[in-house]
């Protein structure tokens, strides 16, 4: 057909316009971060002259010009000379624009500049790091530096508050550094690109006095820590999945490993890594952003609490440092937040304790290997190749006439059974498709029938449904074709495919490889 | 009926965080009663507890996501009324009425 044509041809010209656009609306970015940058450079006082003498500002506004002299000249009068120039230990904009937080004694003069002499290193940009980084720029932090080695995702803009919709694929380091210089452009800000790793790790933090673990992994987790532990700077950990969060200020204070006295450690705490089956990524388990984002802010907060700290003389040592706590958050719980209390450092931690087994030799080497002590969960391989078919044949099967017998192609020749969540199926799914969710899957015993006669009271529905049709074959397909497999497994397990005669397999790829390869429209989420 | 105060039991609150609660049919918090003596005669502790909520609450066949070799799976915490079992004498903590006992997973997305 013609108009097939032309609506390929509009497609593919929309698809080339928007990735130019994309492109344009990214140098236009960097273009007006690098112009302000240089404006800021080249006129450092510019700000600065232009509210520095108080008499300058208000007077001459709303004032009749005689009464204006006459202040004028009065206030001259009082003076004999010129003023000296006043040293303020503040810049006069800082004044204005830390007013809110500097008339907090909390805060005060002296808080503020020790935010302004600090110095925080920020591992991981997204929905942690943005909304934490940008609390700490507002307050005023002399130095930010912030680590990460992804680039911006649509997937991201739904909590990653720096990032915009312009900066998909840009560096979120990038995207960041433009967000936060205009924010607040006084402030230091110093771009890591890259994932940290065992060898970069004491090169990268050994210059700031603080960080916050904003990362994704129990890996890095373990390394960020054993580097604070090693380097003597206080961490402050959070994380957060679908609806809960959690934070932890560690080894605050951050005394030297075989000092009882220090703050635990991430390994105190978790001396063992969990199973890598058991951690749930956000892209996996799903995230509300103002969830993550919580745990973000008080990142920050427990930043400007541990770095606005007076420092303790041996006059005032009575003020203990708070016992080391776990904040947990639940949003959909009451009440949302709860502290436990933390034990103190553990006498045998590889990290922090006297037989500290984690040192700066091992870390630097290379030696210590993060990821394989969290383990790794390959991609599922559990089923032989004439268990599964390619997305190209199943839509064969699905949409096109069968060449030898020219039988018209049927959803009703075969059962489709698609397990993930109901959630997820119910965002998108494949015509004809039946949802058995995983978690159900999971959640069935596959113990087998004891024997003819002794048929179990309550075999579950599912199984029940998809025991009938026995001459239809079952195909099993998932998000990205892990599960499916695993699904296969334990429906052989069940007796379903009759020893054998009856055909059950996996698609391979799921439904991701099935809207690469077959149908570009099918929803990615 | 007498509904009087069994003597034989104790009653606790026990609660699962961090997505733990999957795997106990999606409730996060359970009242639970349990006896008052363990199979050797023993006050109940939190091994016990572990072993009971393993073999008659959990319905999930994943037993390993909740516990490895006897105890609760690395990555999950304990907490006894608030505070770390580390803080109580972990799993030999012997259980009192009334104690609130959380079990959190650590979350790792950022």
């Amino acid at each position: 057909m013609a108009y097939e044509t032309v609506i390929r041809t509009l497609r593919q010209k929309i698809t080339s316009c928007e990735s130019q656009l994309q492109d344009l609306r990214r140098h236009l970015a960097e273009a007006e971060y690098q112009n302000q940058r240089q404006r800021a450079l080249s006129h450092p006082e510019r700000n600065v002259h232009s509210s520095a003498d108080p008499l300058a500002h208000d007077f001459t506004h709303g004032m009749h010009d005689d009464f204006t002299s006459e202040i004028f000249a009065a206030l001259s009068h009082s003076e004999e000379a010129a003023p000296p120039k006043r040293r303020w230990p503040l810049e006069t904009t800082e004044y204005k624009r830390y007013g809110r937080q500097l008339i907090m004694p909390e805060i005060g003069l002296q808080g503020q500049l020790r935010l302004k002499k600090a110095s925080v290193l920020i591992v991981g940009v997204g929905g942690l790091g943005c909304p934490a980084a940008a609390y700490l720029v507002g307050a005023g932090v002399g130095t930010v530096g912030l680590v990460d080695g992804d680039t911006v995702e649509e997937s991201n803009l739904h909590r990653q508050i720096l990032h915009s919709t312009a900066k998909v694929n840009m560096t979120k380091v990038d995207s960041a550094i433009v967000s936060l210089h205009s924010l607040n452009p006084h402030v230091n800000l110093v771009p890591h690109y890259g994932r940290l790793t065992p060898e970069t790790a004491i090169s990268t933090l050994q210059h700031y006095d603080l960080v916050l673990d904003c990362t994704d992994t129990p890996a890095s987790r373990y390394l960020i820590s054993d580097t604070c532990v090693l380097l003597g700077k206080p961490l402050v950990s959070a994380s957060a999945l679908r609806t809960d969060g959690q934070l932890m200020v560690l080894n605050n204070p951050p005394l030297p490993p075989g000092n009882a006295a220090g703050g635990p450690c991430y390994r105190c705490v978790f001396p063992k890594p969990p199973p890598p089956e058991s951690v749930v990524s956000c892209g996996d388990g799903g995230i509300l952003g103002p969830v993550v984002g919580t745990m973000g802010v008080l990142q920050a907060l427990e930043a400007l609490k541990v770095l606005t700290k007076e420092p303790s003389t041996s006059v005032t040592r009575s003020a203990s440092p708070d016992p080391p706590s776990l904040l947990i958050f639940s949003a959909y719980s009451s009440p949302m937040f709860r502290t436990i209390r933390l034990r103190t450092r553990k006498p045998k931690c590889a990290a922090c304790s006297a037989h500290a087994t984690v040192t700066a030799e091992a870390l630097n080497s290379g030696s210590l290997d993060y990821v394989q002590f969290c383990g790794t969960i390959n991609p599922v391989d559990a089923l032989g190749p004439n268990e599964r078919i390619s997305v190209d044949n199943y839509a064969k099967i699905r949409l096109d006439v069968n060449p030898f017998t020219g039988l018209e192609p049927s959803k009703d020749s075969h059962i489709l059974v698609d397990v993930r969540e109901k959630v997820q199926f119910d965002l998108c799914s494949l015509e004809g498709s039946v949802n058995v969710p995983f978690s159900t899957v999971s959640s069935t015993s596959s113990k087998v029938k004891n024997g003819p006669g002794t048929e179990p009271i309550t075999e579950a529905g599912w199984v029940a449904e998809l025991r009938q049709h026995v001459d239809k074959p079952i195909f099993v397909v998932c998000r990205m074709g892990n599960d499916s497999q695993v699904t296969v497994k334990k429906l052989k397990e069940l007796g379903l495919d009759n020893g054998g005669q009856r055909w059950i397999g996996d698609i391979r790829g799921g439904l991701r490889a099935w809207r690469n390869n077959v149908d570009k429209d099918f929803p990615e989420y | 009926m007498s509904q009087a105060k069994d003597e034989d039991t104790v009653s606790i609150t026990v609660e699962f965080s961090g997505g733990l609660e999957m795997l106990f049919a999606n409730e996060r918090k359970l009242s639970l009663t349990i006896p008052v003596k363990d199979e050797n005669g023993e006050r109940p502790n939190i091994a016990f507890l572990v072993r009971h909520l393993c073999d008659t609450i959990m319905k999930d066949p994943r037993k390993e996501l909740f516990v490895l070799d006897d105890t609760v799976r690395p990555g999950i915490l304990v907490l006894i009324n608030d505070a770390d079992w580390e803080l109580e004498g972990e799993d030999k903590y012997e259980i009192e009425e009334g104690d609130n006992i959380l079990f959190v997973s650590t979350l790792h997305g950022g």
